[in-house]
């Protein structure tokens, strides 16, 4: 080797070995958090007009909002950075403060009877009751929105939480139930052989949905990742077109009337109507507690630990005996009857269905929901859905509301630089980002990628 | 199928051998990958007991034949016999629950579960998990016993190993399919891997082992297979391949044949 390349050898070396201040984690992050403060700023500011391109961006620094949002960015990324060791110490005191009495009663929950079930009875009388004292607005975005997405986000939970399956088109299972109550129950402008009461639809939605999920999964299932992913997304945008277009079928965009909950025995009847929200409330608080009592159950089964085994690895959850096919279609079937079940609730709610309820932005946001809460972990997803959901309607008296969901948007993405893992993260999620941490694997959404293995 | 079981008579009453039921009995295997034919028509026995070394060069076939074996994979020609009867075509899943366990190439633990968790999905197919398998495990490989609680994606390669082989011993196989166990492990670990099969195998497991490493896996076993491109090339007794100067030289580096 001559002394010259032996020269510019070192002088590549060097020059990969030394970081510039632009390639830190903790500059990039400014950089990501300015620059989406600049963003909403400037579309949460005042509207351009097209003969002056300029004039939203001159408006939006000279009144100031570009600075204010830089400023929250500067804030939270500060806050992140370098309040976080007198933060955790203060929050470690806070917890001190709890723990004491929480240990207490905790100790009581574990030996006293009486203690867990004052403290079981309390919760749910807030659950059950609380809700009476809201206004009328809240009640309605409670139960029309909150209650309706917390069953499809725990639904899509299975699919890409607990089997690792990243579905796209989740809502497009919603729309089938939906699609199949008005079905039933005689609302579309093709007549069932028999017209159905609402809760008689819950089955034959729920059967149509595994059907249609295992008629989607059988043939895809060996894919994964962004495979399935595309293969799903195309599967919603059938669903959705054909609720669409197929007008004499479906009502398309003009929708349907569809009949509300009732019961009629005959001797006793009940229909839940617009008057009053609270029946509705309890009766889909009954669905929700019954579907999450199932899936905690479902998750700590032999069930659950075959979707763990086959979202870690396939060849090694095959040679345990694990049947990979028939779990993967059962995480599918399962996730996708929820979403029905969920379809069936919301046009029996709502009383009015047509193709614009189920646009693939809908799939994304129940993903996200999915996400932002702890993928995977049941409280988690429950918060995220109705966290995220609640927000929109939370800012519509802050903001212009056109502008909701930016801020939507512009939460997630710090969510995602600064707690990847979600707000409630499950044991094994927070396990996984450790792992990539170390260089021992991916963590991508649909489960690792084989970690050390040679 | 009563066709088979005459044919295994007539073949071996032929050949004048002692008319037991070999454990599992590859016939006539022919396995394609594609148009690629990996396996061309091959013929392995194992009895009961035994220890038996598939030995050859990269890419010869073995670990196809394994993966045949364990329901990984169909057969377009040819059978797999475990005690006799057909159980080619039978899912790797559902032969687990047969008594084959399989550690397949590449260790494949389960990187984001614990020791005690890849432990536990070994005896998936029980209601639960024998606590007596566990400490057999645990026995059979101390250094595992210190690292229950650690990720196993966070093992080092011959823990990996170890907790491989573990894990299919807690599905309590009848026959232990191993592939390569000695992968890029350092010469005292495979000894040490080695002892232990050879402990295990004592304690009743039959064992189809796949290496490398010619000279530690057939002093291990009891008779040996040669495959080259797709086809037994010998088989014989360990012992007898072990001295066989065409083996020393094409597996233990000693000199040109
Ligand atoms: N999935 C596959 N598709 C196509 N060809 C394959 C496939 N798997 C294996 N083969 C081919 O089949 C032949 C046998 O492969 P096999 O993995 O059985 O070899 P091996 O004896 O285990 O080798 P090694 O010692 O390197 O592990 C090789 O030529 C290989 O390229
Ligand atoms: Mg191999």
């Amino acid at each position: 080797m001559s002394d010259a390349t032996k020269t510019t050898n070192l002088t590549v070396a060097q020059q990969l070995r030394e970081v510039h201040w632009y390639q830190k984690p903790r500059w990039r992050k400014l950089g990501a958090l300015l620059a989406l403060g600049l963003l909403m700023s400037m579309v949460t500011g005042v509207q351009g007009t097209h003969k002056d391109i300029f004039y939203a961006i001159r408006e939006n620094f000279s009144d100031g909002s570009v600075a204010v949002w830089l400023g929250i960015a500067l804030v939270v990324w500060a806050v992140r950075e370098f309040a976080s060791a007198p933060f955790t110490s203060s929050a470690r005191k806070v917890k001190g403060t709890l723990v004491t009495p929480l240990g207490a009663v905790g100790r009581l929950w574990s030996t006293e009877r009486w203690v867990r079930w004052t403290v079981i009875a309390g919760f749910a009388a807030i659950l059950v009751w609380g809700p009476m004292g809201l206004s009328r607005f809240w009640q309605t975005v409670l139960v029309d929105q909150i209650a309706i997405y917390l069953l499809v986000a725990v639904g899509l939970n299975v699919v890409i939480g607990w089997a690792g399956m990243l579905d796209l088109g989740f809502i497009a299972f919603f729309a089938i139930g939906a699609y199949s109550a008005a079905f039933w129950t005689g609302a579309l402008p093709v007549q069932p052989p028999v017209v159905l009461n609402n809760f008689l639809v819950i089955p034959l939605a729920v059967i149509t949905c595994l059907i249609a999920g295992v008629l989607l999964g059988a043939p895809t299932l060996r894919l994964r990742g962004d495979y399935l992913a595309i293969v799903t997304l195309g599967f919603h945008e059938i669903v959705y077109l054909a609720a669409k277009n197929l007008g004499d079928v479906t009502g398309g965009t003009s929708g349907v009337k569809v009949e509300r909950w009732h019961i009629d025995l005959g001797f006793w009847s009940y229909e839940w109507n617009v008057v009053d929200q609270m029946p509705f409330y309890w009766l889909l608080l009954a669905f929700i507690g019954i579907v999450v009592f199932l899936f905690i159950r479902l998750e700590h089964s032999k069930v659950g630990r075959a979707w763990t085994a086959i979202r870690e690895d396939e060849i090694a959850a095959a040679s345990t005996g694990v049947d990979t096919v028939r779990y993967k279609l059962m995480a599918f079937a399962i996730g996708a009857s929820t979403s029905g079940v969920a379809g069936v609730a919301y046009a029996s709610k709502v009383g009015y269905i047509n193709s614009e309820n189920f646009v693939i932005l809908l799939s994304i946001l129940v993903l996200s929901y999915v996400i932002f809460g702890g993928m995977g972990s049941i409280p988690g997803v429950l918060f995220g859905a109705a966290f995220l959901v609640w927000l929109p309607e939370f800012l519509r008296d802050f903001v212009d509301p056109k502008d909701r969901h930016m801020y939507l948007g512009a939460l997630l993405v710090v969510m995602m630089i600064y707690r990847p893992q979600g707000v409630i993260p499950s044991r094994r999620r927070q396990r996984e980002l450790q792992m990539a941490e170390a260089g021992t694997g991916g963590a991508d959404a649909t489960g690792p990628a084989p970690g050390r293995q040679s | 199928m009563s066709g088979a079981a005459d044919l295994t008579k007539q073949t071996e009453d032929q050949t004048g051998e002692p008319t037991r039921t070999p454990m599992l009995e590859l016939r006539d295997l022919r396995v394609f990958y594609g148009a690629i034919e990996a396996l061309k028509g091959i013929n392995v026995k194992v009895y009961e007991g035994e220890v038996v070394a598939l030995l050859g060069a990269n890419g010869a076939g073995k670990s196809t034949t394994l993966r045949t074996a364990s329901g990984m994979l169909s057969p377009r020609d040819g059978q797999v016999l475990f005690h006799g009867e057909r159980v080619d075509g039978i899912k790797s899943h559902d032969l687990v629950r047969f008594g084959i366990g399989h550690v397949p190439e590449g260790r494949r633990v389960f990187p984001r579960m614990t020791v005690r968790e890849n432990l536990e999905m070994g005896a998936y197919r029980f209601k639960a998990p024998d606590p007596d398998d566990m400490d057999r495990v645990f026995t059979l490989f101390p250094r595992l016993g210190e690292r229950r609680t650690q990720l196993g994606g966070t093992l080092s390669g011959g823990e990996q190993q170890m907790l491989a082989i573990g894990r299919a011993l807690m599905g309590k196989p009848e026959l232990l399919l191993l592939d390569e166990p000695s992968m890029g492990l350092a010469p005292l670990i495979v000894r040490q891997i080695f002892d232990i099969l050879e402990e295990i195998n004592k304690q009743g497991t039959t064992v189809l082992l796949v290496e490398q490493n010619a000279s530690q896996a057939l002093q291990l076993a009891d008779r040996g297979y040669v495959l080259e491109t797709g086809s037994v090339a010998m088989e014989d007794e360990a012992s007898a391949l072990l001295a066989d100067p065409r083996v020393r030289a094409a597996y233990l580096g000693e000199g040109a044949a």
